[in-house]
């Protein structure tokens, strides 16, 4: 099947980004280099095309307790303008999908994975069947583009109406931007980096794009492409879908109980705690590694000469300036504090268990 | 430019006579393509290698692809400079970024291979 277009896929080629399918969809990996394009957004700003991503509301009176029953995250303490990271868990604790949920006056938003886009719309009308809650999928109506980097700020102020620096970490206000009226702007991310995410009609994307290059011409503003994006996103120590978690993965083995609710009151919830109260055999650890070639999702991790897990995302960091990778480990291993290697294709070299984020910025 | 002094695999790898023997290396093409360079794994002085097949590796951020040999022969030089200073691929692939020197093994060497013109429709249809 032909790789999905999105709104700016043309804007990509335009200027020679590489692109690729990921998830279905036509997405530049890069457009020059993803060493050059993460040191661009960790000094200046850098743009992400997000328009792959999932843009899902819910509407009726029963929307908020909806999604308070399936998300692991706490909707209802949510105000209204805030935003908070969560997960759709199954029965068995398992994760679905990872989501932002975004507080509305009337209505409740989400943000969710590409390639979890369609099971997830199953998942939450399934869930949403027999109340007064109904969910449009706005995955196409709607366009998303992120500016990420510690001048984004200054980029975003010459473009909005309002002032973008008085929007909270995890919070979001309409505007009129670039010349449309009632943009969503979020001061969210997946980079680590100050920055914000701009959701607003699909058929305005190449505009509020070239807003956005010309704007940030003065602060040296590029884009920046899948490619980098990952390396950023694993130097800030966030999860990725299919990697991090995925449908045989809890939040606790994962290290996500951060975003786990305390009544633990959602789909999975019981399962999740039993989880935590009775432990787990294995638990995802961060790591880094000396040698130079890069640890690779796959590989695995060796405890003597027993395999005791096995690589989940690796990258070179050009922040820390050396590998890192995650992994699900053994807690056995950990345990017993024995050294662990890694197997880079049949040669083993040692790594350093590093407590995730790699990277924290400085505010 | 793509040097006419030279002979091409499609995968990118570069043969060129010196003397009695053959230079080899990656095109800038492949070097444009891989970006972000890591590590180089090279073979030994002295190991037998066929046309076509993997003589080592090379290894961007973004992924490890094998180094395909134009020739067959003898390695009797390996440009182990490289392991440190992979700069040199980076910069200058026809040049510093040389990677091996081969013996060949027959005199036809260079049939089959792809000439300047023919490795140019190669990277034209690749983008």
């Amino acid at each position: 099947m032909n790789p999905i277009r999105t709104p700016l896929s043309a804007e990509h080629e335009k200027v020679g980004g590489r692109m690729v399918n990921f998830s279905g969809f036509w997405m530049p990996v890069q457009y020059t280099s993803i060493v050059e394009e993460a040191k661009t957004v960790r000094s200046k700003a850098g743009l992400f095309d997000l328009c792959h991503m999932g843009r899902v509301r819910i509407h009726g009176k029963d929307a908020l307790s909806r999604v308070e029953r399936m998300a692991t995250c706490d909707v209802s303490t949510l105000k209204v303008g805030a935003i908070r990271y969560g997960m759709l868990t199954r029965e068995d604790g398992t994760i679905i999908d990872d989501i932002l949920v975004y507080r509305e006056p009337e209505t409740i938003f989400l943000c969710i994975n590409a390639g979890n886009r369609n099971r997830d719309l199953a998942w939450l009308n399934a869930n949403c069947a027999g109340t007064d809650a109904r969910v449009e999928d706005l995955s196409e109506s709607l366009a998303m583009i992120a500016i990420q980097g510690p001048r984004s700020v200054e980029v975003v102020r010459k473009l909005a109406k309002d002032d973008p620096g008085s929007i909270k970490y995890y919070g979001f206000f309409r505007t009129r931007f670039a010349g449309i009226d009632d943009v969503m702007v979020s001061r969210t991310g997946y980079t680590g980096e100050d920055g914000f995410e701009f959701y607003f009609e699909a058929s305005q994307a190449p505009r509020v794009w070239n807003e956005l290059l010309a704007a940030g011409k003065e602060f040296g503003v590029t884009p920046i492409g899948l490619g980098a994006r990952d390396t950023l996103r694993l130097e800030a120590g966030m999860p990725l879908y299919g990697h991090e978690i995925d449908d045989t993965t809890t939040p606790f083995e994962a290290g996500l109980m951060w975003a786990v609710k305390k009544s633990f009151a959602f789909i999975g919830g019981d399962a999740i705690r039993e989880c935590a109260e009775r432990g787990v055999h294995r638990r995802l650890i961060g790591f880094t590694c000396a040698d130079k070639r890069v640890p690779r999702a796959g590989y695995a991790i060796l405890d003597g000469e027993a395999v005791t897990g096995d690589v989940r995302s690796g990258t070179f960091s050009p922040t820390l300036g050396k590998n890192i990778g995650t992994a699900y480990v053994g807690l056995a291993s950990l345990e017993a504090g024995r050294p662990l290697a890694l197997d880079l294709r049949g040669q083993r070299a040692p790594i350093e268990i590093t407590p995730l984020p790699f990277y924290r910025r400085t505010r | 430019m793509i040097p006419t002094n030279c002979r091409y695999l499609e995968s990118h790898e570069w043969a060129r006579q010196d003397g009695d023997l053959i230079v080899v290396g990656i095109t800038d093409f492949a070097v444009k393509h891989l970006t972000d360079l890591v590590f180089i794994d090279l073979p030994e002085v002295g190991e037998t290698i066929e046309r076509g097949t993997r003589f080592g590796e090379i290894e961007s951020v973004k992924a490890v692809s094998d180094l395909n040999s134009p020739v067959s022969g003898e390695i009797v030089e390996v440009n182990s400079e490289l392991a440190d200073n992979l700069d040199r691929v980076a910069s200058d692939p026809f040049g510093a970024g040389w990677m091996i020197k081969v013996r060949p093994s027959a005199s036809n060497t260079f049939d089959g291979l792809l000439d300047a013109a023919a490795y140019q429709k190669v990277t034209e249809s690749e983008g």
